[in-house]
């Protein structure tokens, strides 16, 4: 096996899941790139997380309601037990991109939901994902869609799916926003009131055709009795719309693009990669799954290592899973949960409908030492079997700092970092006299010494990219 | 709002009205992107406080001139090689903490140091890392004073405004040269429930701003300290039954001991006729309002700061 396809696959593993260790990457790489995409690609071809078995260990996150902070630990655990990591990926993207908040939904149940039916429908078409994401109870609270009546129109929802789900700033204007909105009049939730006191109901999606403006609409320049669905495949028609798509999946995948809100004024990175997204996204009739097998292939894709500032949740998901021995449902699993959010992604409560600002506006001299410390703090533990394997890796490199240095580099990535950086740590390992493998002291023996310029390696620069 | 009211009875609050931009884009990120940057028809990429910062502190002797409380930084405070200490809590800030024994950990950071060095790094990315990451240690060895020496008879609300609020105060009184801060809190988005919600959110946060500035009262620390409060945009003038959309013009206030009390700009016309797509018509450009806290406060030149030259409200004594 050439470096070339380890480097290829580790890239594809970091984008299409969450990382993957050294073993597992060896395994895929025999397997070969393009039956590893279609693995990917294929969810279903996996045993799926057992979520009873959270369940079991924590009962009150089966409906965690209105309890403070915590409703995306059952989330945070499947993503550090799935076989099918890019469906938990898609939840993310689709999250990211239809942000809907507990601050104001004050209901996980309902986002929850939502995360299901991304990991459900995530790879389908765009219109049975956007129908469905119009139809659920938290979107409909979250944008006040249950408040858009027939005789007093609320834009919100309106707005923002023609915004930031659709066709993003500058290609309609305040009158569409109207039409569009009375379109979806009537589209509302029922069962608002509160079960018990610590917590809800379930929602449900109701149409009240006595609270629906039927209406004639004037809407991009089509006129009609339209309601939600009609007005849906009209902006799907739209070329903007693939486009915008299309730069979402760039940015989440690919590349970081300028935030989403500078996109009516600052032109894509690679205008071309995003116009053959596009196109696939048409030509498929916005299917997800052919868009992302083009997206894999292409070699815009591939050439884009380390081109993206790792999100919180890769970190914290990427480290767990990397380390080992994390995946059973503990009060420690509960912390890492919380990680996620001391790092500024608090999951199923995003900042605001237009989801978290990416790449470098994740890093701040606070995020970037809850970063360090927790991956030092993991990749520390010597008693982590994904520890054990990357020190028994290193150890057949020998007691060379040189060599130690080069092996410590390649079974954590492999990571390209500058060659000075290179230099301070093999300057590091020579620093205190020869890798000495039989002295297991914990404060100078072989294993200290390395998992220090380990725990110096997690916290360069270059580490943070994905 | 009562603590607020009371403030403003004292002759400490000034409320200016109808504050805001023209062509008000009614979304949230790209309006609070505006009032980050003052560049309300481009992209801007420097926030305004980060050129303050700059200002006060051209060759960043000081990496905790700003403190920003909260899981993110504020696109207020993002500027090229402005240093800004980002804290969430204040207790439990520094680099590597799991390193021990002392010896090991002061080794690390050494070598993480030179590693994090400028002559390390190609390109904006890696050198905006670089310099975020020797900022983090220095901030970190700078603030672990501030909790240490703090004592208080003040008993702040448990509230996420009132602990970051507190944790400014710590920062404030520690004397470690820090000349701004900015928290935020959020909420106020109420396209439904507006009046309930709205009377939680102010309760919250008039109350934790009472506290504050009893705090440093209670410290003789409050006669340098002026808060500025804004949202991104007012909303719209007719409800939807229980809520409001997105509005343009909006509030702003400012209060502390050095603030001429009052209320100032013309209160926007609410009749029909004189509203744009249903929302009040600003009639003061929010750079007027921060040229005011820029010249009149901070004593720099507003004129780089904010992009231009703005009639000012004299809502600072002088």
């Amino acid at each position: 096996m050439s470096d070339t396809d380890l480097e290829l696959m580790a890239h594809l593993m970091r984008r299409a899941g969450f990382g993957a260790s050294r073993d597992e990457l060896e395994r895929r790489v025999a397997v070969g790139y393009e039956e590893t995409v279609e693995e990917l690609l294929h969810p279903e071809r996996q045993e799926p997380v057992d979520y009873y078995e959270f369940l079991r260990y924590y009962p009150n996150w089966w409906k965690p309601g209105t309890m403070g902070g915590l409703g995306h630990a059952g989330w945070v655990w499947r993503m550090i037990n799935t076989r099918a990591p890019l469906q938990e990926k898609l939840c993310l993207f689709y999250h990211q991109l239809f942000a809907t908040g507990v601050s104001k939904v004050d209901h996980y149940d309902e986002i929850v939901d939502m995360i299901d039916m991304f990991r459900e429908k995530g790879l389908g078409h765009y219109k049975d994902i956007l129908m469905d994401v119009a139809r659920s109870p938290a979107m409909i609270y979250w944008l006040d869609n249950h408040e858009n009546h027939a005789t007093s129109v609320n834009e919100n929802w309106g707005r923002e799916l023609l915004e930031l789900f659709t066709m993003g700033i500058g290609n309609y204007t305040e009158t569409d926003v109207r039409e569009c909105s009375r379109a979806f009049t009537g589209w509302t939730l029922t069962h608002k009131l509160p079960r018990f006191h610590m917590g809800r109901w379930d929602w449900e999606f109701e149409y009240r055709p006595e609270d629906h403006d039927g209406g004639e609409k004037v809407f991009l320049g089509q006129t009609g009795n339209f309601d939600g669905e009609e007005i849906v495949d009209i902006i799907l028609a739209q070329p903007a719309t693939a486009a915008f798509i299309a730069r979402h999946l760039y940015s989440f995948f690919v590349a970081d693009e300028a935030q989403v809100p500078a996109w009516s004024v600052t032109p894509p990175n690679n205008p071309e990669a995003v116009q053959a997204i596009a196109d696939v996204l048409i030509e498929s009739d916005y299917h997800i799954e052919t868009a992302l097998r083009f997206i894999l292939y292409s070699n815009f894709f591939k050439e884009a290592r380390f081109a993206k500032v790792k999100n919180p949740t890769e970190v914290v998901i990427g480290t767990l899973r990397l380390v080992g021995n994390t995946g059973r449902p503990s009060p420690e699993m509960m912390g890492w949960a919380i990680d996620i959010t001391n790092m500024g992604q608090d999951l199923l409560n995003p900042p605001s409908v237009e989801g978290w600002h990416s790449g470098i506006e994740w890093i701040n001299s606070g995020t970037l030492m809850k970063r360090t410390n927790f991956t030092a703090e993991l990749i520390s533990d010597q008693s982590r079997p994904g520890v054990v394997s990357i020190m028994d890796r290193v150890k057949m490199a020998g007691d060379s700092p040189e060599a130690v240095v080069d092996a410590c580099l390649d079974v954590m990535g492999p990571l390209e970092i500058a060659a000075e950086a290179r230099q301070e740590l093999i300057e590091h390992a020579e620093s205190l006299g020869p890798i000495d493998w039989e002295n297991d002291s914990p404060e100078e023996g072989g294993a200290a010494r390395v998992s220090e310029i380990i725990q110096l390696i997690v916290s360069l620069r270059e580490y943070q990219f994905a | 709002m009562a603590p607020i009211q009371k403030m403003y009875q004292d002759g400490n609050v000034a409320i200016l009205h109808g504050v805001g931009y023209e062509n008000s884009p009614r979304s949230h990120f790209r309006s609070m992107d505006i009032w980050h940057t003052c560049e309300p028809d481009t992209l801007g990429t420097e926030g305004w406080l980060a050129r303050v910062v700059r200002d006060i502190d051209p060759n960043k002797d000081n990496v905790v001139t700003a403190v920003s409380m909260g899981p993110s930084l504020f696109r207020a405070l993002v500027g090229p090689g402005v240093p800004v200490a980002t804290v969430e809590n204040i207790n439990s800030y520094g680099m590597l903490t799991g390193l021990t024994p002392e010896e090991k950990l002061s080794r690390v950071l050494s070598r993480y140091r030179r590693m994090y060095s400028p002559a390390i790094g190609t390109g904006p990315v890696m050198d905006y890392l670089g310099q975020t990451g020797l900022d983090a240690l220095k901030g970190a060895d700078i603030l672990s004073a501030a909790p240490a020496n703090y004592s208080s008879d003040i008993e702040y609300a448990d509230t996420s405004v009132g602990n970051k609020l507190k944790g400014i105060a710590q920062v404030h009184l520690a004397g470690l040269g820090s000349r701004v801060f900015y928290l935020d809190h959020s909420g106020f988005d109420t396209h439904a429930d507006q009046v309930s919600t709205h009377a939680r959110l102010w309760t919250e946060v008039s109350t934790a701003i009472r506290d504050f500035f009893d705090d440093l009262e209670a410290h003789d620390a409050a006669d340098n300290v002026v808060m500025f409060l804004f949202s991104e945009f007012g909303r719209r003038v007719y409800d939807n039954g229980g809520g409001t959309d997105h509005g343009a013009g909006g509030v702003c206030l400012v209060i502390g001991e050095s603030v001429r009390g009052g209320q100032y700009g013309e209160y926007p016309s609410t009749r029909p006729a004189d509203l744009d797509q249903g929302d009040l018509v600003p009639a003061t450009d929010f750079r007027s309002v921060y040229t005011t806290l820029v010249e009149d406060w901070m004593r720099l030149d507003p004129v780089s700061v904010v992009g231009g030259n703005f009639e000012k409200p004299e809502f600072i004594l002088k």
